[in-house]
């Protein structure tokens, strides 16, 4: 019974229980039929956007006003770049990934530049950031699809036992992010600074440092999300990451990460992310139209927003 | 002369308490018609309490309120300004998006029907031109646009306009404060014109001449008691000073003080104040405790802030030789992380070294915050409970430990004592001199005066200027009170 309290204490306990239900309602449907593919091809797309969102996870943590949405224009770009390096020759690989990651953490640099030196408020630097990488996008890829090395295209579509190993590694990342979050001086700083900046300040923590590093990361996970995405679809495309723009914040906040900042949580975003990806198929599965399918995403977001709103302003 | 006339007002035993603070503690007061009362006292002193009493914002916990002989039972501001008893209060009350005419007209409900506006705006005009001739202020001025010295001009002469309610006393809280002395000088000659004719104010002021010149009878204020009253010319200011300071419980610590202090230690903090324009400055050795004085937000905490922004960036005019810690003033937002536990705010300060290779310990941060649950008696169950499981005092020695639990050297203290009850402050008093004996530099402003015994060295400030530079054995509540409400100084 105390196990279960604890459980329900959890603020991600809830997205898991989310996407449970999802999967539950959908293979009922079937008749049980596909339930175990459905997981497999949850987990493959619920990792493009667990890693982007604990990116953005941390930007939203440093505090209100603090949000990248260059995501999408980002991962373009990225994805572009990762497979132009690459050009369908398995011996660029890396160096294509190291180039995908560049860019990303050149975009996030960029961004905090913009918000620090010419004190942009975060929403408008990275918004407007992102129609220029849109631009450099679209003038360097020429609109056209670019295909990848197959040996990464086998890489980013690699299972074992029915599990993607990209799921597996993505785990092993967020695993990491959770230590770094609430173990390292990096991650206490950004809790500190999305409570209280001043006092952050005022307590000897690095804010100019912690925000440029955040941003940065958020950079990062674009990049790489970029070139992993393209290598799943195979090929890059300008419009590749338009869905991560809502899909990242949405997991942050369904995954109880709170919008005022200062409290973070990463293993919510895998649950989130789940559920998104599950309910997708669930409409699909039930055959709602492409409208309605948006539709109830948007309010089931909006109404998580209201749910957990609702409970901070009751304390 | 005072004139045996009958009272306005007069309180018998206000009393007033804000949670464990005794702000007021049995105060008989009154006024006569026809009379200036001055009414001195530091800080905290309970002047404004008691001001709040009469001009009915506050309601005593105990005691009578008793206007022109009948007792009042439910007295409130609607009451007082039916009796004819108004006050300007320090916080300038205008509306900065109304203009000065439409302002008043706030006051004074029966200035209605069409023309409203220009009749409220005669009427100000009238008064300002009364009290300030020559003023230049226009009734459709906006008050946000005006400077803060025309803004209380307008709140002064709008609290003397009269049109449906009487105008019998007027309480004036710090009225010249933001007056220059030619205005001040206008204000205080029409005060006592308002006298003359038979009105009766109360005149608060830390400007102690201002007092002396204009008030008819004194009434001295300390620890929420009345200390002394007597007519005017029975005081001169070495006695005012002398009734409101308190200068007995100081000579134990002022000893000890003196026999801790070591000899040559080396120089910590050198700083001059952005707006200094003489060679004064501030110095702070190892093992000091330095007091920053004088009255509040006159530019003590933006030097503390300056030194603190030195520690870690250049900065002209300040030199800084040490790690440096804050202890904030203001908790909630200089200070607490509200999501956090008691042991993750202190240990916020010293993560660096309560790291295990690249991973904060929690072990070490669970013993770094239980030292100091047992060295400052944080009165906790668990130090992980959240900070705000803990009463104010308690959360203020959190903020203490997470400063002096760090490797700071040097300690800025930015009037961290506000608020907080005499049990805590006797508790960290003992605890700062301990760590400024073991070589800790302590930078400690207060507004409260008694906390400067602690110090061995007292700057006195005064518009963003260090004006006095008092050492240890100079050190008295009146050198201090003359610096910083220095009408002369």
């Amino acid at each position: 019974m105390t196990f279960v309290k604890s459980l329900a204490a959890k603020p991600w306990i809830w997205s898991f229980l989310g996407a449970l239900l999802v999967w539950l309602a959908t293979i009922s449907f079937t008749g049980g039929y596909g339930g175990g593919g459905m997981v497999t091809a949850a987990l493959s797309l619920a990792v493009f956007t667990v890693i982007v969102g604990v990116g953005q996870m941390f930007v939203i943590t440093l505090g209100p006003g603090n949000v990248d949405l260059s995501l999408p224009a980002n991962i373009g770009l990225a994805s572009a770049v990762a497979m132009k390096v690459m050009d369908g020759s398995d011996s660029m690989i890396v160096v294509g990934l190291l180039a995908a990651l560049a860019c990303g953490a050149a975009i996030g640099a960029v961004n905090y530049l913009l918000i620090w030196a010419l004190r942009i408020p975060p929403i408008i630097a990275t918004l407007s950031a992102s129609f220029i990488i849109q631009s450099i996008d679209i003038s360097y890829g020429r609109g056209l699809q670019i295909k990848p090395p197959p040996g990464f295209a086998d890489f980013a579509n690699w299972q074992i036992l029915g599990i993607p190993v990209l799921a597996i590694l993505t785990v092993l990342f967020t695993i990491g992010a959770a230590i770094a979050l609430q173990r390292m001086i990096y991650g206490r700083s950004v809790l500190a600074i999305g409570q209280n900046i001043r006092a952050a300040w005022l307590a000897g923590v690095n804010v100019g440092r912690t925000r440029f590093l955040t941003y940065t990361l958020s950079g990062v996970l674009g990049g790489i999300d970029g070139a992993l995405l393209a290598g799943y679809f195979r090929g890059a495309n300008v419009d590749i990451g338009n869905e991560y723009l809502l899909a990242s914040i949405a997991v942050v906040v369904i995954g109880g990460t709170s919008v005022a900042g200062g409290k973070a949580n990463v293993p919510g975003v895998w649950g989130a992310a789940l559920f998104l990806v599950l309910l997708l198929t669930m409409l699909n599965t039930f055959g709602v139209s492409a409208g309605v399918r948006l539709l109830l995403t948007g309010l089931i977001i909006v109404g998580v927003i209201t749910v957990a709103g609702g409970e901070k302003a009751s304390r | 002369m005072l004139k045996a006339n009958t009272d306005i007002i007069r309180l018998n035993g206000a009393e007033k308490h804000f949670g464990a603070v005794r702000a007021l503690n049995g105060v008989d007061f009154h006024v006569v018609s026809g009379e200036c009362v001055g009414l001195v006292g530091h800080n905290g002193a309970g002047k404004s309490t008691l001001m709040h009493m009469v001009a009915g914002t506050l309601r005593p916990d105990g005691g009578q309120i008793v206007v022109r002989g009948n007792a009042e039972i439910d007295y409130s501001v609607a009451r007082a300004l039916k009796l004819g008893i108004r006050c300007v209060f320090q916080e300038l009350s205008l509306c900065p998006n109304l203009s000065i005419a439409e302002n008043t007209r706030i006051n004074h409900p029966a200035l209605t029907g069409l023309g409203w506006r220009r009749k409220a705006a005669n009427l100000i005009a009238a008064k300002l031109e009364e009290i300030f001739p020559h003023h230049g202020i226009s009734a459709d001025d906006i008050a946000g646009d005006l400077s803060i010295g025309r803004r209380q001009m307008v709140e002064v002469a709008r609290a003397f306009t009269v049109t449906r309610d009487p105008l019998d006393l007027v309480i004036l809280d710090e009225p010249t404060s933001s007056l220059d002395a030619h205005t001040a000088g206008q204000l205080l000659a029409f005060v006592r014109r308002f006298v003359a004719a038979g009105g009766s104010c109360i005149l608060i002021s830390h400007v102690l001449g201002e007092v002396l010149q204009n008030a008819d009878r004194i009434v001295v204020m300390r620890d929420g008691k009345v200390v002394a009253t007597d007519a005017a010319k029975a005081f001169d200011r070495d006695r005012l000073v002398a009734t409101m300071g308190g200068a007995e419980a100081r000579e134990k610590i002022a000893a000890e003080i003196a026999a801790a202090r070591p000899a040559d230690s080396p120089i910590r903090v050198r700083a001059r104040p952005a707006r200094q324009e003489d060679g004064r400055e501030l110095v702070a050795r190892a093992g000091e405790i330095i007091g920053l004085a004088g009255l509040a937000g006159h530019g003590q905490t933006d030097l503390l802030l300056a030194i603190f922004a030195a520690a870690t960036r250049r900065k002209t005019g300040i030199e800084v030789a040490a790690p440096v810690a804050l202890v904030a003033g203001d908790r909630q937002s200089d200070g607490i992380f509200p999501q956090w536990s008691i042991a993750e705010n202190i240990g916020i300060r010293s993560l660096a070294r309560l790291r295990n290779g690249l991973l904060i310990s929690p072990q070490r941060e669970a013993e770094l915050a239980e030292f100091w649950k047992q060295k400052i008696g944080i009165r906790t169950p668990d130090m992980t409970n959240n900070i705000f499981s803990l009463s104010g005092g308690n959360q203020q020695k959190a903020l203490f430990a997470r400063a002096l639990g760090s490797d700071a050297e040097i300690v800025l203290m930015d009037d961290p004592m506000r608020g907080v009850d005499i049990g805590t402050k006797l508790e960290v008093y003992d605890l700062v001199r301990e760590e400024a004996a073991k070589g800790r530099t302590f930078l400690w402003y207060t507004t409260e005066t008694e906390e400067l015994d602690n110090c061995d060295h007292v700057h006195v400030f005064k518009n963003g200027r260090i004006v006095a530079n008092l050492t240890r054995d100079e050190l008295t509540e009146e050198k201090i009170i003359q610096s910083s409400f220095g009408d002369a100084a």
